[in-house]
Order: structure tokens, then C-alpha cells, then sequence
């Protein structure tokens, strides 16, 4: 039972390490690394869903007609992975931005906006 | 019918499409220059804005449309040998999608011809317009899905637009800090909405909306999956106390961009209302859930109010007035939600008291757009937003003093204005339900006024400063988007009956009928 | 006409012709009396000149009251209140963060997950 839900024990793990950096840490890149394993977590969970035991994989050129399994967790995997690229690019650079402007990237000195 | 019927039948899908096609190609035409560029942008919005017309008088007249993508005839939303089950993407346009999709586009448009001339002294002005149309497709997309995995890709891409735009104007980097705060905190709610959807998928093995609600048994993990689903699409619609970012993102964003991220915080909400109605519906423990949405309204008013009244940046205070208006909304659908179960009492005011909410969603979007868009025109002649610095505005430019008043009494909810036809819905409606919740919005109504009328004296009042001597009145393109705002504020004031009757009733219902949207999708099973 | 208009509200009803009518003839009444009064005021002048006890006038910025001191009552009388609510509005990325965690966890209370 433990080693069937193993993918989902580890997929929480990654989620809550990813938050608790965002939480514990207090420079904007390693928050933004918590993130991305918040992202990881996730994606882990989507893929581990999508597991059929004994089901086989849907690759059209080796597989029996109709008995394949739907790749449906695979896709929206695939999905959330370049969705997080172009968020991840976006953040760094925004960090980038703040650290040449501000002179920091800690997540206690930008605060400029406040109030 | 005038229509082609081409046309008509792919509406839902050519929302879509038509404004990310003028999203992508927007770079590449402002090679050619930019009045080629800024041509090509306002024809693909006012194609975006035509076939949402198109698509919401389609809607109205014959019901929900279902379009499935890459289906034989768009209207197979189930394949025959699939085993019942809607495996393709699908969009589902009832009358509420309808009603978001078609003042969306409205806003977007008013907000496109203004930002013609406002930004036309800023750099990178390509990818300025290929975000706004990009936001326009996430805030529709968001709106027309009836895929939830669809949904999430549609939140990211708002907030991905939306967070750009909001770091456009770099402005010594703090514009850019306000896009990290929102991008950050949106990226992380998108995370946990994904989260849930997954918690959702491995139980029902769907992703259609409809699907799910029909098999939805209301477990330990749907609860898991709701909390999370609402409490992230509130953080994105600004709801106290995860309303932090909202006033850091609208008062760093340029004014256009603002007034149409107000309407990307309300796809946000929409959002809640889809999951709450539909997905979940009578599973639900309506009670609990209601008053979650109410005590976030209440608190999202008060807090909102208060906070707006001591700033002393323009667009800070109006941010806090936008947090403010939404606890409107969210308090009129929470009640709704909260008498859901009980047919009488949902009769007897949880009716009204959603219609109340959701008209408000239209009015706050027309007239808080048309007050950050005067306040953008405030900045475009003056260059500061700070209230200690302005006065004497109302000398020369007095089209601007005049959107701004329309604007500043619609908010504050004084006849014959739009604001106030939807909070007398909602005034007397909460009231049934608990009359301390009515007047703690009425209260919050005074604040309002309050705050304005500081607004409107240190901006428009007292003699004419020096320093602002030759201020002229803004170009005729920022006129004219903020006077199609300012019409809308004053039509849906003298005539609220009818913009209820025509759009706000079919739209309420459309969200209490659970069994109608499952069967538009699954065909009456 | 009149009936079309009005907005019913469940309980009660509203119609914005007959605000609208009352409004006119407000301004009509307003219109009149200033009819009445003197049609050719002096342009120049002492009569335009403000009277300070006969002080003379100061300049324009110097009697411009800004904003920033509109409502100062208000906040004083509130203090307890902005004290303690302004200081909330960190601008630190992480006190957000936590914001919308506690939240989360919070209602996941309400709702009855975690008991």
C-alpha cells in the first residue's frame, strides 16, 4: 500500500518543500525555486494519476488497436511544463530587473510598495 | 439572419482565435509601423467585440452553445464511441459566460482606443498590444471553457499577461516589483487550482465541468479541491486578506491596463461562481460555503474602504475601492449560495441577491474602468498621481472632471447612476437575509462617497496651480474610450430593469440550474 | 413609459424617470433663481479680489489644500484601527504569501477537512 502511494507521498513531499522555501527563504531567486518545485509537485501528482496498471503506453506504432491508455495526464503535464518555463523566464527576469534597479533581491528590502 | 451561418457556428471558437491571431501578429506588423500596428490591434478587438454581440445574442435567443473542439459537427459534445464521456476540449457558453464574455470585450475595446494615445509616448509598444490582446483571450477563454484543465491554462495565461503588463512601465523597477508580487502570488494560486483539478480528475476521471458535477460525491478530496479552487480564484480576484497585491499591481500598471485588469480579476470571480454553481451545485454544504464568500465580502468591503481613505496616491486609493467593490459581489452570490438548498428563501431574496452581485460585476467593471482610465488621463498631463501634489484640475480639463464625477457617484451607489441600481439590489435583498450585512454595505457605501469627494477636491478643486498652467484636456482617442464607458455607466442607470431583464436574469439562472448545464453538455442524462 | 423603467428589487422598486423629473425641475428652480440675480457682475476689480480682513491675498499654491490633508479627523479618530491595520500592508513578499496560505488552511477548517 506504502509503495503504491509513494508517488503521491512524494509528490506532497516536493509540494510542501517548494512552499516552505517560499516561506522560510527571503531572496526572491531561491523563492522562485520553491516554486518551481511547488510546479514539480504538481506535475509529479498529474503524471502519477495517469498510472493504469498493466496498461500500455499509447505509442501508435507498437501498440494493439484500442487498448491503449488515454494520455490525458500526460498532456496536461506537458501543458503545465511550458507553462512554468515561460512563468519561471518571467519571474527571473522580473528578479533580474529588481536586483538592477534596487540594488537586492531580498524579498525585505523590495517593499517599496506598501501601505 | 444577417450573420453568416459559418460564422455563428464557430462564434466560440473565433473568440478565441481572432484575438490571439492580433496577438501574435502585432509584433510582426509593427515592423511595418506602428499606425499599421495600432490599426491592426483595434480591428482585431472590434472583431473580438462583434462576434461576442454575435455570440451573446445567439446565447440569449436559443440558450447555452456547446462547441467541442475537433469534433465532427461542433455540437457532438460527446463522441458516440467514447462511452459517454465528453473526452475533448469543450466550451460551454450559457448565458453567464455569455454576459462576462460580451462586457469583457466591451472594456477591452474602450480600454485598446484609449490606450492609442496614452501609451504613445512609452517604448515597446508591440508587445503592450499583444498582451492586452493576449489578456482578452485569457479573460475569455476563462469565461467560455467548460474544461477545467482548459480553465487553468486560461488563468495562467491572464496572469502571465496581466503581470507583464503590469511591469511594463518599468519605472525605476517598482512597477516591476508589483508585477514579481502579483505574478508570484498568481502562479502559486494557479499551482494549488491545478492541484485541485488533478484531486478531481483522479477521482472522476474527467475534466469536462459537467461531467464531474454529474458524478460528484462531495468527498474528504472534493473538499480539499473546493477550498483550494475558491480560496486561489479569490486571492485572484483581490478578497481580503489576500488582497495585498491589488493595490501594488493596479496603482504600479499603466491606467488602461488597470481598468482591464479589473475586468481579469472578475474572470477570477467568475471563476468561484462557475465552481461553486456548477461543478459543485447542491453538493455542496451550501451554508458553510456561503458564508466563506460572505465573510470575505464583508471583510473585503470594510477593509477595502478604510484602507482607501488615508492614501494619497490616486491609483492606490482607487485599487483599495476596487477590493472594496468586490466584497459587493462576493456578499450578494455569497447569500445566494448560502439559501441555495432552500428553494423558498432562494425565492425570496437569494434570487435578487445574486442578480444584485452579478449586475454589479457589469457596473463595477464600467464605471472603475472609466475612473482608472481619468486617472490615467490625470497622469498622461500632469506625470505624478500623488493627491498633495494635484489641485486645480477642473479649470482645464473639464471632459476628464466630468467622466471622473460620473464615475466617482456610480461607485459611491447615488441615483440615477449604475452603481446604484445593482446595490439597491443587493441592499435590500441581504437585508432579508441579515440586516447587519446591509447596513455594514451601506456604511461601506458612505466611505466611499467620502473618499471621492477627498478624490475629486484635491485633483479638480481649488484655484489653478501654477506648475499645472498649461494643462490641456486629453487627446480625442482617451475621450472617446472613456466615453463609452461613461454611456454605459449612465444607460444601465436609467434602464436597469431592462439590462436585468435582458442579461442579469438568464445569467443567475444559468448559474442556480446545475441540471441544465450537465445536460447541455451530456444531453439530459 | 414609467413602468418599463423600474427596477423591482424583490421587495421594493426603483424607477430613475421620476428621480431624473425631480432632478429637472430641481434645476429649473435653481436655473430661476439665478435669473434674478445681477445679469452683469463687474469683471475687475475689488469685486472679484477675495476679502482677508484686509489682509492681503496669498498666493494660489499657498491656500491650494491638498489631499493628503482631507479626513485627517477621520484617521486620527480611527487610529486603534489604521495602527494596526496599515502595518499589515507589508509589502514583504513573504507576509503575503503567508496571507493567502492561512487563509486557505483557515477555511479548510471552516469546511470541515481538518478537524
Amino acid at each position: 500500500m506504502v509503495l503504491y502511494n509513494l508517488p503521491f507521498i512524494a509528490a506532497g513531499l516536493l509540494m510542501a518543500f517548494g512552499i516552505a522555501a517560499m516561506l522560510l527563504r527571503r531572496n526572491l531567486i531561491k523563492m522562485i525555486m520553491g516554486l518551481s518545485l511547488v510546479e514539480a509537485g504538481v506535475n509529479l501528482l498529474l503524471v502519477s494519476l495517469g498510472y493504469r496498471a498493466g496498461g500500455i503506453a499509447p505509442i501508435f506504432t507498437n501498440a494493439p488497436r484500442d487498448l491503449m491508455v488515454m494520455p490525458t495526464v500526460q498532456a496536461m503535464t506537458l501543458t503545465n511544463i511550458v507553462i512554468g518555463i515561460a512563468t519561471t523566464a518571467l519571474l527571473l527576469s522580473f528578479v533580474m530587473v529588481i536586483y538592477r534597479r534596487y540594488g537586492s533581491a531580498e524579498a525585505d528590502v523590495v517593499r517599496r510598495l506598501r501601505g | 439572419m444577417i450573420v453568416p451561418s459559418l460564422l455563428l457556428q464557430h462564434a466560440p471558437a473565433l473568440l478565441l482565435a481572432v484575438p490571439m491571431l492580433g496577438a501574435f501578429a502585432t509584433p510582426l506588423l509593427g515592423r511595418l509601423g506602428s499606425g499599421i500596428r495600432n490599426a491592426w490591434a483595434v480591428l482585431a478587438m472590434l472583431c473580438t467585440l462583434l462576434i461576442a454581440v454575435v455570440l451573446a445574442t445567439e446565447v440569449l435567443a436559443t440558450g447555452t452553445i456547446v462547441y467541442a473542439f475537433g469534433a465532427a459537427a461542433p455540437h457532438l459534445s460527446v463522441p458516440l464511441d467514447s462511452g459517454g464521456i465528453p473526452i475533448r476540449i469543450i466550451f460551454t457558453v450559457d448565458a453567464m459566460s455569455a454576459f462576462m464574455a460580451l462586457f469583457a470585450s466591451i472594456v477591452g475595446f474602450a480600454v485598446l482606443l484609449y490606450s492609442l494615445k496614452s501609451q504613445s509616448r512609452n517604448s515597446g509598444q508591440d508587445g503592450y498590444y499583444a498582451l492586452l490582446l493576449l489578456l482578452t483571450v485569457g479573460i475569455l477563454g476563462m469565461v467560455c471553457t467548460g474544461d477545467l484543465f482548459n480553465f487553468f491554462v486560461f488563468l495562467e495565461i491572464n496572469s502571465l499577461a496581466g503581470a507583464a503588463l503590469v511591469a511594463y512601465r518599468v519605472d525605476k523597477g517598482v512597477a516591476v516589483e508589483a508585477g514579481l508580487k502579483y505574478a508570484v502570488l498568481s502562479t502559486l494560486g494557479g499551482l494549488l487550482v491545478l492541484f485541485a483539478i488533478a484531486l478531481l480528475y483522479g477521482q472522476y476521471d474527467a475534466l469536462n465541468i459537467a461531467m464531474i458535477a454529474s458524478r460528484m460525491q462531495f468527498t474528504l478530496l472534493d473538499k480539499v479541491a473546493l477550498v483550494m479552487l475558491v480560496v486561489a480564484l479569490a486571492m485572484k480576484a483581490g478578497a481580503v486578506p489576500m488582497h495585498f497585491w491589488t493595490p501594488d499591481a493596479y496603482s504600479m500598471a499603466p491606467s488602461a491596463v488597470t481598468a482591464f485588469l479589473v475586468v481579469a480579476s472578475q474572470a477570477s470571480l467568475y471563476g468561484i461562481f462557475r465552481v461553486v454553481f456548477s461543478l459543485y451545485g447542491l453538493a455542496l454544504d451550501c451554508l458553510t460555503v456561503g458564508w466563506v464568500l460572505i465573510i470575505l465580502g464583508v471583510l473585503s468591503m470594510f477593509v477595502g474602504v478604510t484602507m482607501a481613505i488615508p492614501q494619497k496616491d490616486v491609483k492606490r486609493l482607487m485599487a483599495y475601492h476596487a477590493v472594496s467593490q468586490t466584497g459587493y459581489m462576493l456578499l450578494g452570490v455569497g447569500v445566494g449560495v448560502a439559501v441555495l438548498g432552500n428553494q423558498d428563501l432562494l425565492t425570496a431574496y437569494g434570487r435578487i441577491a445574486m442578480e444584485g452581485g452579478i449586475f454589479h460585476i457589469i457596473n463595477h467593471a464600467m464605471y472603475k474602468g472609466l475612473l482608472f482610465l481619468t486617472a490615467g488621463a490625470i497622469f498622461y498631463r500632469t506625470g505624478t498621481r500623488n493627491l498633495n501634489k494635484l489641485g486645480g484640475l477642473g479649470h482645464s480639463m473639464k471632459w476628464t472632471m466630468v467622466f471622473f464625477m460620473i464615475g466617482a457617484l456610480a461607485i459611491a451607489g447615488i441615483p440615477p447612476f449604475n452603481g446604484f441600481a445593482s446595490k439597491l439590489m443587493i441592499y435590500e435583498s441581504v437585508f432579508l437575509f441579515n440586516p447587519l450585512l446591509s447596513i455594514i454595505a451601506m456604511v461601506v457605501s458612505i466611505l466611499t462617497l467620502a473618499s471621492f469627494v477627498k478624490v475629486f477636491h484635491s485633483i479638480f478643486m481649488g484655484p489653478k496651480l501654477p506648475e499645472y498652467a498649461d494643462v490641456r484636456e486629453v487627446p480625442a482617442p482617451m475621450l472617446i474610450g472613456m466615453g463609452i464607458l461613461a454611456l454605459f455607466v449612465i444607460l444601465f442607470g436609467i434602464f436597469p430593469q431592462q439590462v436585468v431583464d435582458l442579461l442579469i436574469t438568464p445569467a443567475a439562472a444559468a448559474l442556480i440550474d446545475q441540471g441544465g448545464y450537465i445536460a447541455s453538455i451530456l444531453g439530459g442524462a | 413609459m414609467a413602468a418599463i423603467m423600474t427596477l423591482q428589487t424583490g421587495t421594493g422598486f426603483w424607477n430613475p424617470i421620476i428621480w431624473i423629473i425631480a432632478f429637472v425641475i430641481a434645476f429649473v428652480f435653481a436655473y430661476l433663481i439665478w435669473m434674478l440675480g445681477e445679469k452683469d457682475p463687474k469683471k475687475t476689480g475689488d469685486l472679484i479680489r477675495p476679502y482677508l480682513s484686509g489682509n492681503p491675498e496669498p498666493a494660489k499654491e499657498a491656500v491650494h489644500v491638498p489631499g493628503g490633508n482631507l479626513y485627517w479627523g477621520f484617521t486620527e479618530a480611527l487610529q486603534g484601527y489604521y495602527t494596526r491595520v496599515v502595518p499589515l500592508h507589508s509589502g514583504i513578499l513573504t507576509d503575503y504569501l503567508l496571507w493567502f496560505l492561512g487563509v486557505m488552511a483557515f477555511v479548510l477548517v471552516l469546511v470541515g477537512v481538518i478537524v
